[in-house]
């Protein structure tokens, strides 16, 4: 079947029940999108779908016929977006396992919410888990990419 | 006690030699290199010893030895050897090493390759310094000659060579490009490091090389592992670990698409398919009847919980346990004691859920194997592979991959060993098995389900004159590490780490009653001092409280020979303004240890929902000591993330079992903490010139007796089984 991921058309042989968490990864090589939990209870396999975040492990490919999808590798042309630079310049990652989704979930809310109250990350981030325990420095990278100047 | 080094004394072996005015940079233990190829590593630049090698343009390339599971090693250990070799930092390339005991083991592991029990810094530190100090002499001295001055007048400066007298300078890559390795190496001890005050690179806040990679899903951890042919695998495991399979229907599997075989397994039923969703549903489809001859079948942890207690609580040596530390007489003084507290003490079993699933890829090939594993230990990856398949440790190969998460999970082998004997059904082809997260709770090497009890004799004023402290459970170290329990005298130095302290106590003794349901249990972050030190900075507070003593002041004053102790404590009692009244309903607990050579304090501000039992922690402040820190801002992230992981494990987390089988499966199920529930959280590094500590583990111990004391105040309750779930604190405040 065909996908749109980052913007680009590709083919992908999978079966239609294939989540699409295991296409990226298997079928396309698209490692950067993680497999945490497989029943969307963790975050770390968050990509977007038509500007949502979406649950790659448990949306089959079937579902996605003429949808626009994209990974943390299509975030940004070269790792620029105002996020990824706060995540660095706050030095969130630990184990790093986890900041794919993290940084896909605080993406579409700065979208929708370009100035989000701490309330507002938090509520949107709740779905994310990190184990190593960087979530207030989650929060202090998304506040610092909300005020960054453009 | 960490053992320091008096010298370096690197051999002409273990140090590559120059001849004929050409440098050798290859690796250690090659043959004579022919001439052509002497060129050829000339070209290349110095290689000077297994750590470090220079390139002709400068390039400094450091070998990181211990695994990166998310604590920063691989920035902070090639920090170590740039600081004494003056490299230039933007200059160094850090390539994780290969998997070495002789050239790259930890001697705090008695040398072998292994992450974790916070001895990463404290094993290498040393030792990298004097290799990068070593390094640079060589440097320096063959500058000189070059030059035909002094050594002694030649000084160096990120990377670069000066004279300053002939105002020359050279860069260390041209400097590669003819210097040679010496036959007799310059000496270096450790007086000749820099001093904490001159540290150019230590102590500076270096970003972690890590961080962009990370942000941009390019960092590559071993389930990302993707070779030319690869297969996948799937296992299934017993319901009831060291269950066997009675009997096996693949028929469901063999429907699947994209399967290809059915492995038998020691331990379960393996499958082999060409994805991983295929090998899932392909195992998913295995009909498999178990033997129901597993020694735990009848493992129910809440019964099992008081069991463990009664056998903590039964003084009887004669029946069960081992003295691990004794000092004094405290049984004796506790039966004249004016008199006893008394406290039992229940830790639940807990799971790890690193966020990246337990998984390993594996290539087997003419008796040789290849593996790819995002392993805390490849020398026990190493040395289980080699022991299941039967081949020489010499044929094995462990490429050590990023670990999505380690927190003492992955120092066990089991995931490995699943790759290895996949592949060797194989005919050649690599194979990565992915565990699910199901598979990885269920078959979790769980924090063991802990009893404990103290006896604490006062006198009559109240002053402690015996601790008596006793555990019971499952062993750790029986399991994981055989030889060193045995030759302990079933000691088991993991399971009641903690135990020991620096309060002035003199009569102390500690002991540990092993007991056997063959439940497998592991090293959960911060192991034992995630329970002993609930046990003992609970009864702290509860003598403090008896002797109406402030906790800050009571244990300020059995510190009294330790000021770095009390440094921390003071310094959190601060930052928490200790003394202020807090609104009703709010009160402040206190808790301290001394693990890993590294001292920290914290104080927690919490409330309570008397009706459902429900804890709200508003704040954590934490002061620390750790010496000197390599990365101070890493390092109070890590404090941050082990109370983090402390917080969750106090408040939520527990793994139950019922007739062996452990209930929980998914975050649904086994919560941990999210965004939503953590408190702001102030760290404050106290940075002083000792020896550094470890920092992945010491955040954790203080938390869960914090929130204890916290809540004693507040309600005159002690709770002492963890997790504090509100069915239990409800329980707790009834009693």
């Amino acid at each position: 079947m065909q996908l749109n991921i980052n913007g680009k058309t590709v083919e992908a042989d999978a079966a239609p029940d294939t989540p699409l968490l295991w296409v990226l990864r298997d079928t396309l090589g698209m490692t950067g999108t993680k497999f945490g939990c497989g029943m969307a209870q963790c975050g770390a396999c968050t990509v977007h779908v038509n500007g949502t975040p979406a649950r790659s492990c448990v949306t089959p490919v079937s579902a996605l016929a003429g949808k626009k999808i994209t990974t943390i590798e299509g975030l940004s042309a070269n790792g620029d977006h105002p996020l990824q630079k706060a995540w660095v310049a706050e030095g969130v990652p630990q184990c790093g396992y986890c900041q794919s989704g993290q940084i896909m979930t605080a993406a579409a809310l700065l979208k929708k919410t370009p100035k989000p109250t701490r309330k507002q990350i938090v509520d949107a981030m709740a779905g994310n888990i990190c184990r190593c325990g960087t979530y207030n420095q989650i929060v202090r990278a998304i506040e610092r990419a909300a005020t960054a100047k453009a | 006690m960490k053992k320091p080094i008096t010298t370096l004394a690197l051999s002409r072996r273990q140090f590559l030699l120059g001849s004929g005015g050409l440098a050798i940079g290859v690796a250690f233990g090659l043959p004579a290199l022919t001439a052509s190829r002497k060129a050829q590593a000339q070209a290349a630049g110095l290689a000077p010893n297994q750590w470090v090698s220079i390139a002709t343009d400068g390039t400094v390339t450091i070998l990181s030895p211990a695994a990166e599971m998310g604590q920063g090693t691989m920035t902070a250990m090639p920090l170590c050897l740039a600081e004494d070799l003056d490299a230039d930092w933007s200059k160094v390339r850090v390539v994780q090493s290969g998997h070495n005991p002789k050239l790259f083991g930890n001697k705090l592991f008695n040398g072998i390759m292994a992450t974790g029990a916070s001895r990463t810094t404290r094993g290498y530190y040393e030792l990298l310094r004097l290799a990068g100090a070593q390094t640079r002499l060589i440097l320096v001295n063959a500058a000189a000659e070059k030059w035909g001055v002094p050594s002694a007048e030649v000084t160096t400066e990120n990377g670069v060579a000066m004279h300053k007298a002939s105002n020359r300078s050279m860069g260390y890559g041209e400097i590669a490009g003819f210097a040679t390795v010496p036959a007799t190496l310059p000496a270096v001890t450790p007086a000749m490091l820099r001093k904490p005050a001159d540290f150019k690179l230590i102590g500076r806040n270096v970003a972690r090389i890590d961080l962009a990679d990370k942000t941009r899903g390019a960092a590559r951890y071993g389930i990302d592992m993707r070779l030319d042919g690869m297969l996948h695998g799937a296992v299934l495991r017993p319901p009831v670990q060291k269950d066997k399979v009675a009997s096996v229907d693949d028929s469901g599997a063999k429907a699947v698409k994209g399967f290809i075989k059915t492995v038998p397994l020691p331990w379960g039923v393996g499958v082999l398919a060409d994805s991983t969703w295929a090998a899932r549903k392909a195992r998913d489809a295995l009909k498999v009847t178990w033997a129901n001859e597993a020694p735990a079948k009848n493992y129910d942890s809440a019964a099992v919980g008081r069991d463990y207690v009664a056998a903590a609580a039964d003084l009887d040596l004669s029946k069960a346990g081992v003295e691990v530390e004794k000092h004094g007489s405290a049984p004796q003084n506790i039966k004249s004691a004016a008199r006893v507290l008394k406290a039992d003490f229940i830790a639940e079993h807990t799971a790890h859920m690193c966020l990246e699933p337990m998984n390993a890829t594996a290539r087997f090939a003419d008796d040789k194997l290849e593996i790819w594993s995002p392993t805390q230990s490849p020398s026990i990856a190493t040395f289980a592979s080699a022991a299941v398949l039967k081949i020489p440790p010499a044929n094995i190969t462990v490429h050590n991959t990023l670990l999505g998460g380690g927190f003492g999970r992955r120092v066990d082998a089991d995931f490995t060993l699943d790759a290895a004997l996949l592949a060797r059904a194989a005919d050649g082809k690599p194979v990565k098995v992915t565990w699910t997260r199901e598979d990885d709770v269920r078959n979790d090497k769980f924090r063991p389900l802990v009893g404990q009890h103290l006896e604490v004799g006062l006198d009559a004023n109240n002053n402690i004159v015996g601790w008596h402290h006793r555990f019971a459970g499952e062993s750790i170290y029986a399991r994981a590490n055989p030889g060193a329990f045995k030759a302990a005298g079933g000691k088991d130095a993991p399971f009641h780490e903690g135990a020991e302290f620096l309060y002035d106590i003199k009569d102390h003794l500690i002991e540990f009653a092993r007991q056997e349901r063959g439940i497998d249990v592991g090293f959960w972050r911060a192991v034992g001092g995630g329970y002993a030190k609930h046990a003992v900075e609970t009864m702290i507070d509860e003598v403090a409280a008896l002797a109406k003593a402030d906790p800050v002041e009571f244990r300020l004053r059995l510190l009294a020979k330790h000021p770095r102790a009390q440094a921390v404590i003071r310094e959190v009692a601060q930052m928490a303004d200790w003394n202020r009244k807090r609104p009703a309903g709010r009160a402040l607990g206190i808790a301290y240890s001394d693990m890993w050579e590294t001292h920290i304090a914290e104080v927690v501000e919490v409330s309570l929902n008397r009706k459902t039992g429900a804890i709200t922690v508003h704040k954590v402040w934490a002061a620390f000591d750790t010496g000197v820190a390599v990365l101070p801002q890493n390092c109070v992230t890590q404090v941050e993330g082990g109370i983090v992981y402390g917080l969750s494990g106090a408040l939520k987390e527990q793994v139950t079992f019922k007739g062996g089988v452990p209930q929980q499966s998914n975050f649904h199920d086994y919560p941990v903490l999210r965004m939503n529930e953590v408190p702001p959280i102030e760290v404050k590094i106290l940075v002083t010139d000792n020896p550094p500590g470890g920092v992945g583990e010491c955040g954790l111990p203080p938390v869960a007796p914090a929130i204890a004391n916290a809540v004693a105040k507040l309600t005159g309750k002690r709770l002492r089984h963890l997790p504090f779930n509100p069915a239990r604190v409800k329980a707790a405040l009834t009693a």
